[in-house]
């Protein structure tokens, strides 16, 4: 379904977003690099995945990518246009093309407003339709997403996680986005209605032509639903690849350690196969490592591992890794 | 209430919760009934044969009778009419000071919360400052310079009580800007005085609404206090505390004066805060359960 042309819809050079943390008097003390100079392309149509431990940036990257957080550094490249530096309503546009879907359907909705309300929300901005042409719509959308029409007076809290998430996904498509920021949108579900979700999101991918970002820790459902996958460690984008290229070729360490990960379903197999433990913790992204970030960690790691900072360079078409070694 | 408990078995639940309450609390229910009662003969005071500014000196300070209930005050009039009117303008500084003082706090507390940076440092400041000198002397120098009345009261217990709510809505407020709803709504480009019409007070009221209630109490002990200083509410208009304070030099010979509205005060304060705990209990349903455990 992807890379019929190859255009680029999102580009991003050197991206960099950190958090300071300021002392009692207000001055900047140290910073959470959160996000630390990311360099990536996303195509039109494609899916494309980001995963990556807890708290390695994942997240903010998406989010900041759509400038819901504010960049400290480097370029964002929408559709051709430097969208960094917009403000206010040269930026307004821009949000109705690039949607979100959250983590947690239950903090996404406000629980004082019901589904209608919810969903009118982003379209009222945009249209000055009557309301009853807005009902059709929302009850229209409804549908796309699985749902009935007469839940449109309901409050968010009388849905289960899965029917949440999918007003949240109907709530970004209202505005007819072109690229959609998928923030963990399965995480928080049952693992039979993962699957529903994940289905519906490529249905409407296929349907209306989206461009995903999608953001997990579920290594294998990201394979299923991803045309090409980022693999993200302390800030940095440390890998990335067509999707089944990366789980049958992994380059970096970090990869090869995540994918071990993976639980086997056979236990005979699981018992033979060597899982690639990694020592240690995450580093804090306050007092990120000199050199290569993973080198804390990783068990191939030289001397010159600790000097210098591996660029992502394509070592095989298509196939971006970082690492010295490799 | 009704807005924060739209759906109906919801509501149905919440309102079980507080008969559930009522019924292990008799002092609830007494507070409610004292309140309806207090409340209606107020508002019903000028249609009731009441009156409260005719003098009759040749009865002065009767002890309560079957004419006079509450008795006559110091020149003759009948203190039960004094009392009811009394009452009225209690309560009306009350409810008036309260609003003023709720309308005031959540501006400055929603404000203050959701902008951040240094609108909230400097309106926290002025929070600050406003609540370290004791507002006793404070309303006391402020009500020397306004003329003395039923407004200025309202004006001086509602702009100078506030900041407590300020500091409660204002942290609620922090902690529901990083909702996902919120976050999305500032994403999409709402403006912000919508956000925090639409989203933020809706899920504050519960603050709101139950630091209303014990508001109204603080107002009523504030305006008691004021008038009893006489700084307050003037003759020939009266209110409890102004009752209280005109009682004061006929201890000796006419007690029931000052026992009278002293005790209307302290029960209705008393009721008050208990309307607030039931208030409490109904939009906040967590903390009924809390109390089985």
């Amino acid at each position: 379904m992807a890379e019929q042309n190859n255009q680029i819809l999102l580009e991003t050079k050197d991206l960099q977003k950190h958090f300071p943390i300021k002392d009692f008097f207000g001055r900047k003390k140290q910073a959470v690099k959160a996000v630390d100079g990311i360099t990536f392309q996303i195509i039109k149509g494609e899916t494309f995945g980001l995963v990556g431990e807890s708290g390695c940036g994942k997240s903010t990257l998406g989010r900041t990518l759509i400038r819901m957080y504010e960049p400290t550094g480097g370029q964002i490249i929408f559709d051709g246009e430097d969208i960094t530096k917009l403000e206010g309503a040269k930026l307004q546009p821009y949000h109705k093309r690039m949607q979100i879907i959250f983590q947690d359907p239950y903090s996404a909705l406000d629980p004082h407003h019901n589904v209608e309300e919810i969903i009118r929300e982003p379209m009222s901005l945009y249209t000055n339709a009557s309301k009853s042409d807005i009902d059709e719509q929302i009850v229209e959308l409804l549908k796309k997403v699985g749902m009935k029409a007469d839940d449109m007076y309901k409050y968010a809290y009388e849905f289960s996680g899965g029917q949440r998430q999918r007003i949240g996904i109907a709530r970004a498509l209202a505005v007819k986005p072109e690229f959609l920021l998928c923030d963990e949108p399965i995480s928080a579900l049952d693992v039979s209605i993962q699957a529903q979700v994940v289905n519906m999101l490529e249905d409407l991918q296929e349907e209306l032509g989206l461009t995903y970002l999608f953001v997990a820790h579920d290594l294998s459902m990201v394979r299923h639903i991803s045309t090409r996958i980022g693999v993200m460690y302390l800030g940095k984008i440390v890998e990335i690849a067509e999707s089944d290229e990366l789980y049958d070729h992994p380059m970096h360490p970090y990869t090869e350690a995540l994918l071990s990960a993976i639980p086997v379903a056979d236990p005979e197999l699981a018992r033979s196969s060597k899982r690639k433990i990694i020592k240690g913790d995450l580093p804090s992204p306050m007092d990120v490592p000199g050199g290569c970030r993973f080198h804390t960690r990783c068990p191939y790691a030289k001397p010159e591992c600790s000097q210098m900072e591996p660029p992502l360079v394509e070592r095989t078409p298509g196939h971006f890794v970082a690492c010295h070694i490799r | 209430m009704i807005v924060m408990a739209k759906n109906k078995s919801d509501q149905k639940r919440r309102i079980e919760n507080v008969l559930s309450a009522l019924k292990h609390d008799k002092l609830a229910i007494a507070s409610l009934v004292f309140l309806v009662i207090i409340i209606a003969l107020a508002l019903l005071a000028p249609i009731l044969p009441l009156d409260p500014n005719t003098t009759d000196v040749r009865n002065m300070f009767q002890p309560p009778s079957p004419e006079h209930w509450f008795g006559t005050d110091d020149i003759g009039r009948d203190y039960l009419s004094r009392v009811i009117y009394g009452g009225r303008v209690s309560l009306l500084v009350g409810f008036l000071a309260m609003i003023t003082c709720v309308c005031v706090g959540v501006l400055v507390g929603t404000v203050s919360g959701y902008c951040g940076g240094w609108i909230d440092s400097i309106l926290m400041r002025i929070v600050d400052i406003m609540s370290s000198i004791p507002w006793m002397v404070l309303v006391t120098v402020i009500s020397l310079f306004l003329k003395r009345g039923l407004k200025s009261i309202i004006i001086v217990i509602g702009f100078f009580t506030w900041m407590e709510i300020a500091r409660l809505v204002r942290a609620e407020t922090l902690s529901l800007k990083e909702r996902e709803y919120v976050m999305y709504a500032k994403f999409v480009g709402i403006p912000g005085y919508v956000i925090i019409l639409k989203h933020i007070i809706p899920s504050v009221l519960p603050t709101i609404i139950i630091a209303a209630s014990t508001g109204i109490a603080n107002a009523i002990m504030t305006e008691s206090s004021l008038s009893f200083l006489g700084l307050g509410i003037q003759q020939p208009m009266s209110s409890w505390g102004s009752l209280l304070q005109n009682a004061q030099s006929y201890m000796q010979n006419a007690i029931y004066m000052a026992i009278l509205p002293g005790l209307l005060i302290v029960l209705t304060i008393f009721a008050f805060n208990k309307l607030g705990n039931l208030l409490r209990i109904f939009v906040e349903p967590r903390v009924m359960s809390g109390e089985k455990d």
